[in-house]
C-alpha cells in the first residue's frame, strides 16, 4: 500500500500539473475583446454628478457637474513581456461621466495573459497636428470633441472637470478646470500629456481569449486633481485653463488611476 | 419698340453675357506668382477645384454660419477692404458685440505658417472654427452650422459637385472654405510688376524702396511683407493689456508679441495694429519714429544704443509712404471671382 501510495502521489501531481498546463490555450494570432472600465470615483465615494457634495484637502466643499478626459495610444504587455500596441485609429476614447456608454472601452487584442496596461491621458501631440481628415469620430473638433477642443489655441483639451463651490468667486460659484497643451505646434509650450502605466499583476492579470471579454476595472479618483503635490484651492484658482498652473493640475490628476481588479 | 432701343438692349445683353463668361473664365486654380516663394499650405490634403472654390465662396458669404444668421465671414472680411472690416478698430460680431482684435486681411494665406494675431492656429483648415464658435463673433456651434446647411437644399448640389456626394460634413465644409481663402492671392500691385520686370519705380518710389529695405525689411520681409514671426513693436499696452502671443505659448518672453502683419494693401485695410488703434499709415510711421515704448520683449530692431524706434526724417517718411503705395493691389480688391456673388 505504501508503495502504491508512493506511485499514486506523483501520478496525481502529474495529472494536476498537466491540467494546469492545458487550460490556458492562447492563440496569439487570434484577436479577442478586452474591456477597460473607467469607474470614476471621488475620494472614497462613487462620483455623483451635480448632487453629492465633496471636500478637498483645503476643506473646500464642492459639487462636480462634469468630468471628461481623453485616453489614447493604449499599449498592453503580456506576462512574457511582449507588447501589443492598439492600432492608433481605434485607440482614442473620450470618457464622459455623464454618458454611461463611454465609461468602458472595448479593444481587440491578441489572445494571451496581460500584466500591464499603458496609455496616454490626453491626445498625443502628433494627432494634435494632423489634417482635418484624420480628426474624425471622438476626435472631431466640430462633433464629439467639440467641448474638448480649443479653437483659439488649436489643440485638444485632455481633461475637463467643472462644478460649483461656495468658495468660488466666479458667477454662479462655478469652477472650471480645462487642461490641454500638447507642447506647441509652431513654438514650444507646456506639454501636459501624461503617460499612465498600470501594473495588473497584484490585482489580477487579464486573460484575453476568444469567447470571453475580460474587464480591467480601474478606479479613477477625481479628487486627485485637487489633492497632490500641489493642493489646488478652488477659492484661489477656480478657473485653470491654458496657464502655467495647468502643469500642476496635470501632475496631480496623473495619479488618479488605480487598478481595482480584473474580471476574467 | 424703336430699332435703336433693340440695338441698345442687344448690346446690353451682350455685355451681361460677356461679363458672366468672364467670371467663369477667371478661375484658373491656384497659381503661385513668379516672384513668390513656395507656399506652405499642404495642398496635397486639399486639391483646389472650381466646384470646391465655389462652395467655399458661398459658405464664406453665408450669414447662416452665425447663430442668429446675421454675420458671415465676409462681414468682418470685406473683399473691397482687402478682406478686413474697414473702419472698425476691433471686429464687430453678433448682437453688436465687439471682439478684442482687428480683423486681419485674408490674402496670401497659402504662405502663412500660423493664423490669428497670436498665431494660436497652425492649420488654415481649422481656422474657421474659431470665429464661428467665438461668443462675440458668430456665436454658433459647428454641429448646428452643419444642420442648417443640410436643411438648405441648394447646398446639397454644391457639396456633390465639389466632393462627389451630397452629404454635408465638417471636413468638406472647412476644406471648401480653405479653397476659397487660398484663392485670395494678392500679387498684382505695382511692386509685383516691378519685381517681374513689367514696370519700373518712379524716382521717389525707388528712394522709398531703398529706405524700406534699410529700415523695415527685417520684419516686413519681401515679397509677402511679413516674416510670419511674432514681435513686440513697442505699442503702449491699452487698458485691456492684451499680452498677445504669451496667451498661446505661456512664455513670458512672448509677452506683447503679435504676428507681423503684411504691408500689402494698406490703402484698403485701415485701421492698423492688432487693436486697430492707428487710423492711417502716417500715424503708424509716427509711432515707429517717436512713440515706441520700451515694454518687456521690445523687438531688438526697435532698440539701438538705448534709443527706441526707427530714425526717420520727414522727407524719408514721405518717400516711404510713396513706396508703400506701390503695395496696393487694386485688382485684388475688385476681383469679381473672390467677391460676394
Amino acid at each position: 500500500m505504501k508503495k502504491l501510495l508512493l506511485l499514486f502521489i506523483p501520478l496525481v501531481t502529474m495529472s494536476f500539473s498537466c491540467k494546469k498546463d492545458t487550460v490556458p490555450q492562447y492563440n496569439a494570432t487570434i484577436k479577442a475583446p478586452l474591456s477597460i472600465e473607467f469607474d470614476n470615483i471621488i475620494g472614497g465615494s462613487d462620483l455623483q454628478l451635480g448632487t453629492a457634495s465633496y471636500s478637498n484637502a483645503n476643506n473646500e466643499q464642492f459639487k462636480v457637474t462634469m468630468l471628461k478626459y481623453f485616453v489614447s495610444n493604449i499599449v498592453l504587455t503580456k506576462t512574457d513581456g511582449t507588447k501589443y500596441t492598439v492600432p492608433q485609429d481605434s485607440s482614442y476614447f473620450l470618457i464622459d461621466e455623464s454618458k454611461a456608454a463611454t465609461l468602458s472601452s472595448i479593444i481587440n487584442i491578441p489572445e494571451g495573459e496581460y500584466a500591464k496596461l499603458d496609455f496616454v491621458l490626453g491626445v498625443d501631440s502628433l494627432r494634435n497636428t494632423k489634417d482635418l481628415s484624420q480628426r474624425t469620430g471622438k476626435l472631431d473638433p466640430t462633433g464629439d470633441a467639440a467641448g474638448m477642443y480649443w479653437s483659439w489655441n488649436s489643440g485638444y483639451i485632455f481633461f475637463k472637470m467643472e462644478g460649483t463651490a461656495v468658495v468660488s468667486p466666479q458667477v454662479n460659484n462655478v469652477f472650471q478646470y480645462h487642461i490641454g497643451l500638447f507642447g506647441g505646434y509652431t513654438a514650444p509650450t507646456l506639454n501636459n500629456l501624461k503617460n499612465i502605466s498600470i501594473d495588473l499583476t497584484a490585482r489580477g492579470i487579464a486573460k484575453v481569449k476568444t469567447g470571453k471579454t475580460p474587464n480591467i476595472h480601474l478606479l479613477v479618483d477625481a479628487m486627485k486633481m485637487f489633492n497632490g503635490s500641489t493642493n489646488i484651492s478652488i477659492a484661489t484658482n477656480s478657473v485653470v485653463m491654458a496657464s502655467a498652473l495647468s502643469a500642476k493640475v496635470a501632475d496631480n490628476y496623473a495619479n488618479m488611476f488605480q487598478h481595482d481588479h480584473t474580471e476574467n | 419698340m424703336k430699332p435703336k432701343n433693340i440695338v441698345y438692349i442687344l448690346v446690353l445683353i451682350f455685355f451681361i453675357l460677356a461679363c458672366k463668361k468672364e467670371v467663369t473664365q477667371l478661375f484658373e486654380g491656384f497659381q503661385k506668382p513668379s516672384n513668390f516663394p513656395e507656399p506652405v499650405y499642404k495642398f496635397q490634403n486639399n486639391n483646389i477645384t472650381k466646384a470646391g472654390f465655389d462652395l467655399g465662396r458661398k459658405l464664406f458669404f453665408d450669414p447662416m454660419l452665425s447663430v442668429d444668421n446675421t454675420i458671415s465671414c465676409g462681414s468682418c472680411h470685406i473683399p473691397t477692404s482687402a478682406f478686413t472690416q474697414h473702419g472698425h478698430s476691433v471686429s464687430h460680431g453678433i448682437n453688436d458685440l465687439l471682439g478684442t482684435r482687428n480683423s486681419p486681411p485674408i490674402m496670401n494665406l497659402a504662405w502663412s505658417s500660423s493664423f490669428m494675431w497670436d498665431g494660436g492656429i497652425a492649420d488654415l483648415d481649422l481656422q474657421p472654427i474659431a470665429p464661428i464658435t467665438n461668443h462675440v463673433e458668430m456665436g454658433e456651434t459647428m454641429s448646428n452650422v452643419l444642420l442648417k446647411l443640410k436643411n438648405k437644399t441648394e447646398y446639397a448640389q454644391l457639396f456633390k459637385a465639389a466632393f462627389g456626394s451630397e452629404e454635408v460634413t465638417n471636413i468638406k465644409m472647412l476644406k471648401a472654405l480653405s479653397q476659397f481663402m487660398l484663392m485670395c492671392v494678392s500679387a498684382e500691385s505695382k511692386y509685383d510688376s516691378v519685381m517681374r520686370n513689367q514696370k519700373t519705380f518712379t524716382t521717389d518710389e525707388k528712394a522709398g524702396y531703398v529706405l524700406f529695405q534699410n529700415k523695415c525689411n527685417s520684419c516686413h520681409k519681401e515679397p509677402l511683407f511679413t516674416d510670419n514671426n511674432f514681435r513686440n513693436n513697442g505699442l503702449q499696452p491699452s487698458n485691456l493689456n492684451d499680452i498677445g502671443r504669451e496667451m498661446i505659448t505661456l512664455l513670458p518672453t512672448d509677452k506683447y508679441k503679435f504676428k507681423v502683419p503684411s504691408l500689402r494693401n494698406l490703402a484698403y485695410t485701415a485701421p492698423y495694429m492688432h487693436d486697430g488703434r492707428f487710423l492711417n499709415v502716417d500715424a503708424v510711421l509716427e509711432h515707429y519714429k517717436n512713440q515706441v515704448v520700451q515694454t518687456s520683449n521690445l523687438d531688438p530692431f526697435l532698440l539701438s544704443n538705448g534709443e527706441t524706434g526707427i530714425s526717420l526724417t520727414d522727407d524719408e517718411k514721405g518717400k516711404l509712404l510713396i513706396f508703400l503705395n506701390t503695395l496696393n493691389d487694386r485688382k485684388f480688391i475688385t476681383n469679381p471671382l473672390i467677391a460676394e456673388q
